[in-house]
């Protein structure tokens, strides 16, 4: 066991990760606060028989690794704010032809080149919103560097499982800190495998026909099924069309497959719940200052409870009103301008109950920001 | 096999309209790897969005239908995480040129294994006529209506100079040159670009003095000769066509599998 305990960033933890899920192919382009990633990949994935590549930019890498997943691969890329602004086209494609993928966003300052080397959690909505049209999309998120490989692998696992795009959602604090990571022993993590298509060489094989249970068996490029791909919405096998039975059957497919499945897909930790007066929320690196004050304040007596979303997209609403049924107060505590906050408000019965705690200057909030605002919410003054 | 044997004939008719030069290029296409004797289960056609893009759909090869201007990225992709797969790109002009010009040049750098056809009309067909980055200094498009005051790209030159290490030209006037030059360039091991000048009577032909197909077709002729006439010095309305360069330079993906050897993968 000792010799998989090592001292890293949370980029890196995002490698062993995707190393650990079977990633075998990343193409990207280097952006602070994300391009740890892609040096540590240019040099472990060769040595492992995968394939590394730095396109000329970021919508170019999300293409590749588009390409690279229906030769078989499991494939990721890694960027921050303007990379993934790049995206969003490619993005709409790979949910539309429902390639499974993984995409990373260390998020920093924004808009625009924003605050590069600094932290922000401005992304929740561009993750679930950002690509034109209706759909549905996966995004998960993490605090410490051990759920960053965990979430890592439950993305992989997630992509596979709805042929879809996945989105993990970083930040600059996370991707950069240093701290302990245990990298599991094979096994030890549950890993979902590609699956592939039974129908044997020569057989109609339709692409875009869903199994009963909902799934897609896949079938490589370069293997025994000839068959279309497009972003152009599709019939069953992948042939373009507009006929309006199956434009709306398609659509339909898509969101649900995401949206039905949210308990399965849905990660959260939770702390002190059963007699918390006041819960906070929270996510990604605000999650740690969050933890560090609910434990603080529950050794003063203060009834606090936590609860941490891992996974913040399908937002899982059912989750949040149901542990938040009893609490006087809700606060989330998240570094943008109340993302999150809006959906616990339409999530919970009584929004009037949700306050945001945020900071968005680029600095990581901290358990005395928290403090501060919690005894402004309670109304006890600073 | 005979041509059909290549063709989805579920997915037809075409959308293309009657005259239109693409069809003619899915054929020489066809007939190419057909005389090649290439396994269709080996075979990716990858492009982007146009009216020329839509031949990916019509072939029975693997074939991936992208994003406007991505086809090289995407094709990339496939090439590089899979490198025994020859890899087809049929783009239109301003596919390959003007939103893909980026990626055009980036993959003849690379010199990765892949074949890249600009279907060249010189208009934007699919959003009905608007001019390209091919258009020439005077035509006349949905979006010049005064005539065009841009300059076009010579895509020959353009290619060479960013590091495709094989470059041809041909046009929809010449089938069977055609045919001969994308089996040169599908056999070639490195980037491959082959500009096919192409005829879209519907949106240039219309505007430009060139009332139909046969009348495009007969430009294509007449303005096109092979490489080293001396009419194409004398006119710079003349263009040459035949293989401009035709190397063999190290393959990108051969170059990693050395990488991949060197770290015990
Ligand atoms: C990002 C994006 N921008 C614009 C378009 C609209 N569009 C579709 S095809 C096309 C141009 C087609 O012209 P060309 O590539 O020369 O091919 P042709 O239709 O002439 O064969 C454009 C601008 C698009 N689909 N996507
Ligand atoms: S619009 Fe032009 S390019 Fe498009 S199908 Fe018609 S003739 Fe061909």
């Amino acid at each position: 066991m000792e010799e998989n305990l090592v001292f890293v960033q949370g980029n890196e933890a995002c490698v062993e990760g995707a190393l650990y899920a079977g990633m075998s192919f990343f193409a990207g382009y280097p952006i602070t606060p994300s391009t740890e990633i892609a040096e540590l990949l240019a040099r472990r994935l060769p040595g492992r028989g995968g394939r590394f590549i730095q396109m000329e930019d970021e919508i170019s890498s999300l293409c590749a690794i588009i390409g690279g997943s229906l030769t078989g691969n499991k494939v990721m890329t890694a960027t921050s704010g303007p990379g993934f602004s790049l995206m969003q086209e490619a993005l709409g494609f790979a949910v539309m032809a429902e390639i499974p993928c993984v995409i990373v966003n260390v998020q920093r300052g924004g808009p625009s080149t924003g605050n590069p080397t600094h932290v922000g959690q401005g992304d929740v909505n561009q993750a679930r919103w950002g690509t034109h049209g209706d759909h549905a999309i996966i995004t998960l998120t993490a605090s410490t560097h051990q759920d960053v490989l965990e979430m890592t692998v439950h993305a992989f696992n997630m992509a596979e499982t709805y042929r879809t795009p996945v989105i993990l959602l970083f930040d600059e604090v996370i991707g950069h800190m240093r701290e302990k990571l245990v990298i599991p022993e094979a096994g030890v993590l549950p890993v979902v495998d590609r699956l592939r298509t039974s129908v044997k060489r020569g057989v109609d094989y339709h692409p875009y026909l869903p199994r009963e249970d909902g799934r897609l068996p896949m079938s490589d490029f370069g293997g025994d099924h000839r068959y279309n791909v497009t972003g152009l919405y599709h019939d069953m096998w992948g042939f373009p069309s507009s006929n309006p039975k199956v434009v709306e059957s398609l659509l339909n497919h898509l969101v649900d497959k995401i949206e039905t499945n949210v308990h399965e897909i849905t990660r959260y930790k939770e702390l002190y719940l059963e007699d918390a007066e006041v819960i906070l929320i929270s996510f990604g690196s605000a999650a740690r200052s969050t933890l560090h004050t609910v434990e603080n304040r529950r050794r003063r007596g203060d009834r606090l409870g936590y609860l941490e979303l891992q996974s913040i997209w399908p937002f899982p609403v059912d989750l949040i009103r149901e542990k938040c049924r009893k609490a006087r107060r809700i606060v989330v505590v998240e570094m943008n301008k109340g993302q999150v906050t809006g959906l616990v408000k339409a999530a919970v019965e009584n929004p009037e109950r949700v306050f945001l705690a945020n900071r968005i200057d680029g600095e990581l909030i901290s358990p005395t920001n928290i403090k501060n605002i919690l005894r402004i919410i309670q109304g006890r003054g600073v | 096999m005979g041509t059909r044997d290549f063709i989805r004939e579920r997915f037809f008719p075409h959308m293309w309209c009657p005259g239109c030069g693409h069809g003619t290029i899915l054929n020489c296409l066809i007939r190419a790897i057909e005389e090649l004797g290439l396994d269709k289960s080996n075979i990716v056609v990858v492009s982007g969005i146009g009216c020329s893009a839509r031949i990916s759909g019509y072939v029975d090869f693997h074939s991936l239908h992208t994003l406007h201007g991505r086809a090289l990225a995407f094709a990339t992709g496939v090439k590089f995480s899979q490198p025994e797969l020859t890899i087809i790109t049929p783009m239109g002009d301003g596919d390959a040129l003007a939103i893909g010009g980026n990626h055009f040049i980036h993959a003849a750098r690379r010199n990765i294994d892949i074949t890249a056809i600009v279907m060249n009309n010189r208009i934007y067909g699919m959003t009905g006529g608007q001019y390209s980055p091919m258009s020439c200094t005077g035509d006349y498009a949905t979006t010049a209506p005064f005539g065009n005051i841009d300059n076009p790209f010579d895509a020959v030159k353009l290619a060479t100079a960013a590091g495709a290490s094989f470059v041809a030209r041909t046009t929809t006037y010449h089938a069977k040159e055609g045919i001969s030059i994308l089996k040169k360039a599908i056999r070639h091991r490195g980037f491959s670009v082959v500009e096919f000048l192409s005829q879209c009577p519907t949106q240039y032909g219309r505007r430009n003095q060139l009332v139909n197909a046969p009348v495009m077709l007969e430009y294509l002729k007449t303005h096109t000769v092979p490489i080293g006439s001396a009419r194409a010095a004398e006119d710079p309305e003349i263009l040459e066509r035949g293989i401009f360069v035709e190397e063999l330079r190290a393959e990108y993906c051969d170059a990693y599998e050395q990488v991949i050897q060197k770290e015990g993968g």
